[in-house]
């Protein structure tokens, strides 16, 4: 949106100094957030496909096909298997992902007790056999620069954080750009293209028809991208707070000196919640649990429930239910708002959709630079005429 | 210019086709989020529209006449 659309004095939607705020905000928070939002737009193109990337370059896991019904071996065998020859190496983490990987168990190991949480690596174990399916890997690779480029800039959490202001600034130039469509429209009609004239008025034209066309799925997509920013930082209040006070009796029990089977944890969780699926297990001492439980992240069958985990709490030494509790709303919303972030809910089809407009996104970002620096370039050229021309192109 | 020959549109003339593609968009992305299949599907051809809205008025231009 342009200053051509100030000064009409007879304006029926905005005043002229309303819009002259307003188209302030628009630049401004637009300018700040652009070059971010470009490479988050590209990055984030390969990342939509990752598991199809992964498939075509031979990374993907798979578990042999075994006759049906195959019984699972017992998962102290299988979460024994990645430790095999590694004194000290202890089990971190465990993940499930029954649609894409089925009868694998992730199992996530860090060189010691002591390792901070990034040393953890995840092995893919067969459910059913114990066999390692591919040895863990250090990450690396061009999936593995993309991911780090759009989640956190490789400066850890601060770069996290400071992705999800931008996203906000985002957010705050989309909303701006909204109110500023009504005065430029005001003669044009829908869609209009005004391809006759300068570049810089079809520019105009197509920043302002992509804008508005793509507007919720930008909204969407950039609103749960910065929320997803926050996912540390809910956790941790998870953790001082709902997790706290599930393991509330625990708080002046001794250390445990060994932590006990894991199949029967499992078996407890299964019986807890039977119509759940297991996603998630965090051991004692990791930051999603306590010192003296498995933590049991279990999810539902349909679409939206399988984003939605309960923290079921089973005693590491004896294998009993300690608590099982829904997940507090910010961390619902949470979970929620990343399907809506990833676009990865609805099969390839919705995939190659969010990909065609994360590429108009790009458009409208690059449009929205090009205009700014043609402005830019004619800024000392007098404005001719501003009072009427809504939307119409300014002589260069 | 000023109160040439264009006619000015009213708020709600100038948001009509905007607010209809806010509403289907949001849909598109609502329904695969409740179910497969037929949900998916209609999600589809909702995220599709304003795709091909895109494509439409911004595509390379079409033959007039």
């Amino acid at each position: 949106m342009s200053v051509e659309a100030q000064g009409a004095t007879n304006h029926r939607f905005l005043s002229a100094k309303a819009i002259r705020a307003w188209y302030v905000v628009h630049k401004w928070t637009s300018l700040v957030c652009t070059v971010f939002l470009l490479l988050l737009c590209i990055t984030g193109l390969p990342l939509i496909f990752h598991e199809e990337i992964e498939h075509l370059s031979g990374d993907a896991v798979e578990a042999p096909a075994l006759p049906p019904g195959t019984p699972a071996v017992s998962m102290d065998e299988v979460t024994e298997a990645p430790r095999a020859g590694k004194p000290g190496a202890v089990v971190r983490y465990l993940f499930w992902d029954n649609d894409d990987h089925p009868n694998i168990t992730f199992v996530g190991v860090a060189p010691s007790a002591e390792a901070p949480p990034d040393a953890v690596r995840y092995t893919p174990v067969d459910t059913r056999t114990a066999a390692i399916l591919k040895e863990a890997e250090e990450p690396g690779g061009f999936m593995y620069i993309m991911l780090k480029l759009h989640v956190d800039l490789f400066a850890g959490l601060p770069g996290t954080l400071f992705l999800g202001f931008m996203g906000l600034l985002f957010v705050a130039a989309t909303v701006s750009g909204v109110v500023l469509y009504a005065p430029f429209m005001r003669r044009l009609p829908f869609g209009t293209m005004r391809r006759d004239r300068t570049a810089r008025t079809k520019w105009l034209d197509m920043h302002n028809m992509l804008g508005m066309v793509t507007l919720v799925w930008v909204l969407v997509v950039g609103a749960t991208g910065a929320i997803n920013t926050l996912g540390e930082l809910l956790f941790g209040v998870w953790r001082n707070g709902q997790l706290a006070e599930m393991v509330a009796p625990y708080r002046n029990e001794p250390a445990l000196e060994k932590i006990g089977s894991i199949e029967r944890a499992l078996a407890t969780a299964r019986t807890a919640a039977p119509d759940m699926n297991l996603r998630f297990v965090a051991y004692p001492g990791t930051p999603f649990s306590s010192k003296h439980h498995f933590a049991v992240f279990m999810n539902g069958n349909t679409p939206l429930t399988a984003r939605l985990v309960a923290p079921v709490l089973i005693d590491a030494k004896t294998a009993e239910l300690t608590d099982m509790r829904d997940l507090p709303w910010y961390l619902t919303a949470l979970l929620i708002s990343q399907p809506l972030h990833f676009g990865d809910y609805g099969g390839l089809p919705m995939k190659i959709l969010w990909a065609v407009l994360d590429i108009l996104t790009i458009v409208i970002l690059g449009s929205g630079l090009y205009l700014w620096v043609v402005r830019w370039k004619g800024a000392s050229q007098p404005a001719v005429n501003a009072s009427d021309t809504a939307g119409r192109e300014q002589p260069v | 210019m000023r109160g040439g020959g264009r006619p000015t549109f009213t708020l709600g003339q100038i948001f009509a086709a905007p607010v209809g593609l806010a509403a289907v968009s949001a849909f598109g992305l609502t329904t695969a989020l409740v179910g497969d299949g037929l949900w998916d599907i209609a999600s589809w051809f909702c995220l599709g529209l304003p795709v091909a809205v895109s494509v439409w008025f911004g595509g390379p231009r079409r033959q007039r006449g």
